[in-house]
């Protein structure tokens, strides 16, 4: 449940419904909507989904049963700097876990978790395409190939500024 | 019609294309168990998630068993429904079901009446293995003022969900998370309270097991009866009469309406009295707010809003409350005949019998759920005095006179008290869809024309049918009639009379599939409509046999406005019958 209420402002409210009239407002495009608004806001908090709501008629309950079932849609807003590890196939049999564990212990987080400052989230991922740099880890557009639990430290000073 | 042939447990059946493998062995006596599935023939209602995977068969020449409730029957299929491996599968399934389902039965409010716990019995479950491994899902338990929702009871039948947003289209109601987490909820798991509910209480109704269930007020009306400063009174809708011998092992159908007022006297209510008086007393301002606007649009006056909409329905009102705002003027004002019974209860005949209304304490019988948050509503208390105290549906009293060690089934009959006991057939008809308009048809026909009605029964206006409409021929002015019952169905109407494209000069909304006698708070149907049918005909059996069955020939309706209320829509009636509605659409806030 979330408990984040934000106000949206007037431009936010006309982006959402040009989103919605760009698939026109059918309600079998909820998922492309959904898709499209977490693109723009970064995450779908209660306000977004009760705008699309009334936009494609509808009800609110079922857009956020929709956003709670696939992992991909989330309500908590991204940190500045997203980390993502990847835990595909070759990254996990050479150490993403472990990788994971030391950003979760020097961050404080859980998966899907923002740092209280905004600064950081993390997440978890499913192959990017790099597996020859395996243990990959992004944070924001920047890859880190080979990653070891070491250098977890140094990865997060980068952004301490 | 095409037919095809098919084998189930060695028996050859011959069936309809389309029929599913659960439907034709049911032509062959052979009755496969269902879980998840339920259907409502008659009012087109049917729940096929094919999820619980309980009602498996195994069909010939098919790798994995098949689910019954949702697979067609093919030519020349060979289905068995009872072999080794059918018969551990449906125990496995159940197992794992329970295995996440606390084991509270003896003090779970659904107990004896949980289709979970028939179907652990009938399928002779004695262990639950696995329960050690891991942790039950816990929920939040969510208390509105109708509904309880204890969703660690819930298996995830998604009856709920479908009669929320198919049947009713309130959509307050969905399936949300996955895994151990999913569940039913309404937006961001929030309270109920605080969703589009209309908390018409057909979620309740479906629920095979105690996930959903009413908020109990029988306490209360306990206390009341026995505190000697109190005086306490009831008043008994007329779909509770035809529905209540069902807990008492009576035939679906059996009206009980002296046993029920016997029961009632026994129980310690100082007056047991009808809502079948305030509903007549609800077609006197109705039926005048119809002629009233009926007349002034004849006469060509552009503010006279067509159709009226009846508003007894409190499902129905918070329906249109939420969806509708726009259009909240265009329903009657007249306040429902519940809120009408309080409102003369507690100054009419508070004044009468000489109490003071804070010790004059309003029960009202209900078969519905809403009623309860209706007598809640602020509009409808004086001095935080509310014209009703007490809302209880059929299946609480019920319990109630169970408790109170009273056999229904050997009491005598006995008569209401009077005055407001009295009432005509047009109110018990109240308790049935198309039985507000006949009621209100059988008036305004005698008050428009001034002519005596030669056919008091308007079998055009009955039936089960989703949406009908009739027109009624008023000695010359044909008035168009529409119905409709099931939420969905009403929305059908109201987006009619937005667009300007309604033709109806009255409407009739019930918010439960079937009216009152399908209420939230009826004794459970368990999918069976051959039981709501039943509670229709024995209404119209009710109204059949009554002396007087128009409302405006009721003796003590005449006396109340010559006493009291003067006319209909006399300022004192409008003070006190009528009342106005509220805009509940969510709002987005907007910062500025």
């Amino acid at each position: 449940m979330s408990t984040i209420k934000i106000e949206l402002r007037q431009e936010d409210v006309a982006k959402i419904k040009e989103i919605c009239a760009s698939f026109n407002n059918e309600p079998q495009e909820l998922i492309n909507v959904l898709h499209t608004c977490q693109q723009h806001f970064g995450y779908l908090p209660a306000e977004v989904q009760e705008v699309v709501s009334d936009e494609l008629v509808v009800p609110v309950a079922k857009i956020y049963g929709v956003v709670t079932f696939y992992s991909f849609f989330t309500m908590t807003p991204k940190g500045k700097h997203p980390v993502s590890i990847c835990m595909g196939t070759a990254c996990y049999v050479r150490g993403a876990e472990k990788v994971l564990d030391e950003f979760k212990k020097e961050l404080g987080l859980q998966v899907g978790e923002t740092t209280k400052d905004g600064k950081f989230s993390l997440s978890s991922l499913r192959c990017v395409g790099a597996c020859g740099l395996a243990p990959v880890v992004l944070v924001g557009d920047k890859t880190y190939g080979r990653v070891a639990p070491d250098d977890v430290k140094n990865i997060l000073k980068e952004y301490e500024k | 019609m095409e037919t095809i042939k098919l084998t189930i447990d060695n028996k050859i059946v011959e069936v309809q294309k389309g029929t599913t493998i659960n439907k034709a062995a049911k032509q062959l006596g052979i009755d496969i168990p269902v879980l998840c599935y339920m259907e409502l023939h008659d009012l087109n209602i049917e729940n096929k998630p094919a999820g619980c995977r309980i009602c498996v068969v195994e069909v010939q020449g098919r790798r994995n068993l098949a689910p019954s409730c949702a697979t067609k029957c093919e030519e020349g299929m060979v289905v068995k429904t009872h072999t080794t491996r059918v018969l551990n599968a449906r125990r496995t399934v159940m197992e794992f079901i329970l295995s996440d389902h606390p084991k509270d039965c003896l003090i779970c409010p659904k107990s004896g009446t949980c289709e979970l716990q028939a179907m652990a019995h009938r399928l002779g479950i004695r262990e639950i293995p696995g329960q050690e491994i891991a942790a039950m899902s816990t929920y939040r338990k969510d208390t509105s003022p109708s509904i309880i929702r204890d969703l660690d009871k819930c298996i995830l039948c998604r009856r709920c969900e479908m009669m929320c947003n198919d049947v009713q289209t309130v959509g307050a109601l969905s399936a949300v998370n996955r895994g151990f987490m999913a569940t039913v909820a309404p937006a961001f798991e929030q309270n109920l309270e605080y969703s589009t509910c209309t908390y018409c209480g057909q979620c309740v109704a479906v629920c095979p097991t105690g996930a959903l269930t009413e908020v109990d007020h029988t306490p209360d009306v306990l206390r009341a009866l026995v505190d000697p400063t109190k005086t306490v009174i009831v008043q008994t809708a007329p779909a509770v009469r035809a529905a209540l011998g069902e807990e008492f092992g009576m035939v679906p159908g059996t009206l009980v309406t002296g046993k029920m007022v016997s029961a009632l006297r026994t129980l310690g209510f100082d007056y047991v009295f009808d809502t079948d008086f305030a509903a007549d007393l609800t077609i006197m301002e109705e039926g005048t707010e119809l002629l009233d606007r009926l007349n002034r649009h004849l006469n060509g006056d552009k503010t006279a809003r067509l159709p009226i909409l009846t508003s007894c329905c409190p499902g129905w009102v918070n329906f249109f409350e939420h969806y509708f705002p726009d259009l909240k003027d265009v329903p009657s004002t007249a306040k429902s005949p519940q809120q009408m019974f309080g409102a003369i209860a507690k100054t009419y005949f508070a004044d009468k019998i000489k109490v003071d209304r804070k010790n004059l304490v309003v029960v009202s019988i209900m078969p519905c759920l809403a009623k309860k948050y209706e007598c809640q509503r602020e509009e409808f208390s004086t001095d935080n005095n509310r014209d009703v105290d007490f809302s209880i549906s059929t299946r609480e009293l019920a319990s109630f006179i169970k408790h109170a060690n009273i056999d229904l089934n050997t009491l005598e009959d006995e008569e209401f008290d009077t005055p407001m006991g009295e009432s005509t057939g047009a109110g018990v008809i109240f308790g049935t869809t198309g039985g507000v308009i006949e009621a209100a048809v059988r008036t305004a026909y005698e008050l428009q024309t001034g002519k005596k009605l030669e056919r008091v029964d308007f079998t055009e206006l009955r039936g089960l049918e989703g949406v009908r409409e009739a027109t009624i021929d008023f000695n010359g002015l044909p008035v168009r009639i529409g119905i409709a019952h099931g939420l969905g169905n009403a929305r059908k109407l109201l987006d009619d009379v937005r667009s300007g494209k309604s033709q109806f000069h009255a409407i009739e909304v019930m918010a439960c599939p079937g009216g009152c006698i399908g209420g939230g708070g009826q004794p459970l149907h368990h999918g069976n409509s051959d039981i709501i049918k039943a509670r229709v005909a024995a209404i119209y059996a009710e109204d059949k046999k009554k002396p007087l069955r128009k409302s405006h020939e009721n003796p003590f309706i005449i006396k109340l406005y010559e006493e009291f209320l003067g006319k209909p829509n006399s300022e004192i009636a409008h003070h006190l019958l009528h009342t106005h509605y509220f805009d509940k659409k969510k709002k987005v806030i907007v910062k500025q």
